[in-house]
């Protein structure tokens, strides 16, 4: 990932690639319907795992930024199709909706790149584990 | 999972102590979270209640809620065909908040059985199911379901005879799919609140079929 440097305002601009259809089925990456995959017993039904605390977080801050008409669901999903297919490989599922999420805002003009970049620095300085950083404790 | 330290005297705003993982090195897309929660709240479009509120009401859900409606359509005829008709709409009758979406209800019968996916992403029933199983969000799920449904049923342990038609659906991020399973033979006579305990999320999902109970 190119995204890695916390602070860097470039650093946040989502990569261009993704938008191209593949040459032989037309298709985007994130449309896998029908794609070969392997079997599903990798994934018992009962893996289930509670979600952490930032991941939830996340999911809240999707439904009511789209409740509120901020952006939609689809807009969500459009933003996790332009961080391209390794994406799918390198994040985890809820990293993939943060980076969406706030790539939506930073178009919607709720907030800038440069006011991210600060706030991120500034929460980085706070401590070196999500509980610290978190200022709701 | 929780760990024995000084973290258990904080608690969320939501009221819940943290989560274990909090103590773990911050990463740099929690930074990102911390960051965008904040900036939302200072701007005037959120509120840290509302976002635990919201977590809380997330938590609450779960496939209890999607049996509840269920059972409700085993033992109510003029519900089901409510639900068959507006699965939306039927499911806030019974107090569920579903949200603008359009949730449709597929039933599965001896001639058909129905299973949901989302081949674009991971839309899911969450309103009445509560949150998708790490599985349904995989590619293998995904990919498959839509091509060879029958062979990834059999992986989850569901073997349909040839018979039986399986119907797929892929949900998109406005509308959403939720199975309405078989009732099980021998359950006559049984009131709502027994019967929705044998309703299980994978039966409505579709991923799996409910047993004869004997």
């Amino acid at each position: 990932m190119r995204m890695t440097k916390t602070g860097d305002v470039d650093s946040f601009r989502l990569p261009p690639y993704g938008h191209e259809m593949t040459e032989f089925t037309g298709k985007r990456w994130h449309d896998m319907g029908g794609d070969d995959a392997g079997p599903m017993n990798g994934h018992a039904p009962t893996d289930d795992h509670d979600n952490a605390l930032w991941e939830k977080r996340v999911d809240a801050l999707l439904v009511l930024c789209s409740g509120k008409g901020l952006f939609t669901v689809d807009g969500l999903r459009r933003g996790i199709e332009d961080l391209g297919p390794e994406a799918f490989e390198t994040m985890t599922y809820y990293e993939r909706w943060i980076a969406s999420v706030n790539q939506n805002l930073v178009e919607g003009e709720i907030y800038t790149l440069a006011e991210l970049g600060e706030r991120m620095d500034s929460v980085a300085k706070r401590g070196d584990t999500y509980g610290i950083a978190t200022h709701d404790g | 999972m929780l760990h024995d330290h000084h973290d258990h005297d904080h608690l969320s705003p939501s009221g819940h102590p943290y989560r274990a993982d909090n103590d773990v090195p911050l990463t740099y897309w929690q930074t990102m979270e911390i960051a965008v929660r904040e900036l939302l709240i200072e701007k005037g479009v959120s509120t840290a209640a509302e976002i635990a509120g919201q977590i809380d009401a997330m938590d609450r859900r779960s496939p209890a809620d999607g049996a509840q409606v269920v059972a409700r359509a085993w033992t109510d005829p003029a519900f089901k065909d409510r639900l068959l008709a507006d699965a939306s709409e039927a499911s806030r009758e019974m107090g569920f908040d579903i949200g603008t979406l359009r949730l449709i209800a597929v039933e599965n019968t001896v001639d058909v059985h129905n299973v949901i996916v989302c081949t674009l992403c991971s839309c899911y029933p969450r309103n009445l199911l509560g949150m998708a199983p790490d599985w349904y969000k995989s590619r293998e799920y995904r990919s498959r379901t839509v091509k060879e449904p029958r062979k990834v049923l059999s992986e989850f342990g569901v073997v349909l005879p040839d018979h039986i038609q399986v119907r797929v659906h892929d949900s998109t991020a406005d509308m959403r799919y939720i199975v309405l399973p078989e009732r099980p033979a021998g359950t006559d006579g049984w009131d709502t609140e027994a019967l929705a305990d044998l309703v299980t999320r994978d039966s409505m999902i579709g991923t799996s079929v409910l047993s004869t109970v004997t």
